[in-house]
């Protein structure tokens, strides 16, 4: 079973609840926690793993051989995503928009054009407390989370219940990390902000067919707006956690809440019960 | 030489289009003859810039009369040897006469971001 974190807002507590729920099941089942936030990964910090093993996570940039290349066009011509224009009797590359999908050296008529890898960024893996830990981390300067996450899902042994902390937002990366995810666990703030995001994250994981469970975070601020709309979408709310200033204090110092007020845990397992019911 | 103002129109009359890449339409005019084509842009979801200024070098355009200009299509312009012009504002026909008075700006390189186009 696969349980994605998402929030649509970015701040809402995924990490806290993704952390909590694993350290609450870790004792009683066999997970394997995956650190989808490939730009900010930060589950780390609660989790402490020991990392053994770094792989590379790369694109194929076309190279074209100039004696080769007729100028043709072909490349410019197939496309898709405009990395390739035909300038001053040249073929230019633009390195960030191309995909790596190697469509332009099919095309190539005269096979001028080999393919070189770029590293985007890595999937180092490890473990920690008894589990499998994996996170991705895309290199500085670069734009395509998603090709990291998708290596990162590769290392899902289907044998374990996959917690997966996913990307904030709603656009590539999150849905890369939802995609094919038994249950969806939207965390938000009960705030306009946390609100309008949520039903965002709801329709994205609608769109990819994966039900929904909600975790409300900092209860006690905003308004009944967001119970009002889980009320209305028939979306469980599994989880409230109050807006309480020894919560925060145990995040900031990188104690898991579930380590420092261990009544926690019986919560986060019921909830992982919860979410068995609403995956089916 | 063939010129390409960037319009939300078709005729020398239309309003200057800011953005280059993204731009409505591109009206090209023989600055002989005063002959005008417009082509309506159609920007795919990435590339847009490289994608216009691809065009600019197949139609042979030798100038680029615009608002602004992103880093990609700076890029491939400079590389085809085409002028970029930038600061255009009214009509296109204000344009035309700004640019043969010589009072638009000419470019060192982009003068906005990109949109993000890489993801």
């Amino acid at each position: 079973m696969r349980i994605a974190i998402a929030s649509g807002k970015g701040g809402t507590g995924k990490t806290t609840v993704a952390v909590n729920l694993a350290l609450s099941l870790c004792g009683k089942e066999s997970i394997q926690f995956l650190d989808c936030d490939v730009e900010e990964p930060n589950a780390h910090i609660f989790l402490k793993p020991q990392f053994d093993t770094t792989r590379s996570v790369d694109k194929l940039l076309p190279q074209v051989d100039s004696d080769k290349c007729t100028r043709c066009g072909a490349c410019v011509e197939a496309c898709e995503f405009n990395a390739l224009a035909l300038m001053g009797g040249n073929v230019m590359l633009y390195d960030s928009l191309c995909h790596g999908c190697g469509r332009c050296g099919l095309v190539c008529p005269t096979g001028a054009i080999s393919e070189i890898p770029h590293q985007l960024g890595v999937v180092e893996t490890g473990t920690t407390r008894g589990f499998p830990f994996a996170r991705g981390l895309l290199n500085v300067g670069e734009t395509m989370a998603t090709p990291i996450i998708h290596a990162l899902k590769r290392e899902i042994d289907s044998s374990r219940l996959a917690i997966l902390d996913a990307p904030p937002g709603t656009g590539c990366p999150t849905i890369a990390a939802l995609h094919e995810a038994d249950v969806a666990l939207l965390v938000t703030e009960p705030t306009p902000f946390g609100l309008h995001d949520l039903k965002a994250a709801v329709e994205v994981a609608r769109t990819l067919d994966v039900p929904t469970a909600v975790v409300i975070n900092r209860a006690g601020i905003g308004n009944d707006q967001v119970e009002r709309y889980c009320d209305e979408e028939n979306i469980p709310i599994v989880l409230t956690i109050p807006f309480d200033r020894a919560i925060a204090e145990t995040y900031a110092v990188g104690t898991p809440l579930v380590d420092a007020v261990p009544s926690w845990r019986k919560r986060f397992i019921k909830l992982a019960e919860q979410l068995k019911e609403v995956a089916r | 030489m063939k010129i390409c103002i960037t319009t939300t129109g078709t005729d020398l009359d239309a309003q200057i289009d800011a953005v280059f890449g993204r731009a409505r339409y591109f009206l090209l005019v023989d600055s002989e003859t005063l002959e005008v084509e417009a082509i309506e842009n159609v920007p795919g979801a990435h590339g847009a810039g490289v994608q216009a200024a691809q065009m600019m070098v197949d139609k042979g355009v030798g100038a680029v009369l615009t608002g602004n200009v992103g880093p990609n299509a700076f890029q491939g312009l400079t590389a085809a040897g085409i002028q970029i012009h930038i600061g255009a504002k009214g009509s296109a026909r204000d344009t035309l006469a700004a640019y043969e008075a010589g009072t638009l700006q000419t470019v060192n390189g982009p003068t906005s971001q990109g949109h993000g186009g890489g993801r």
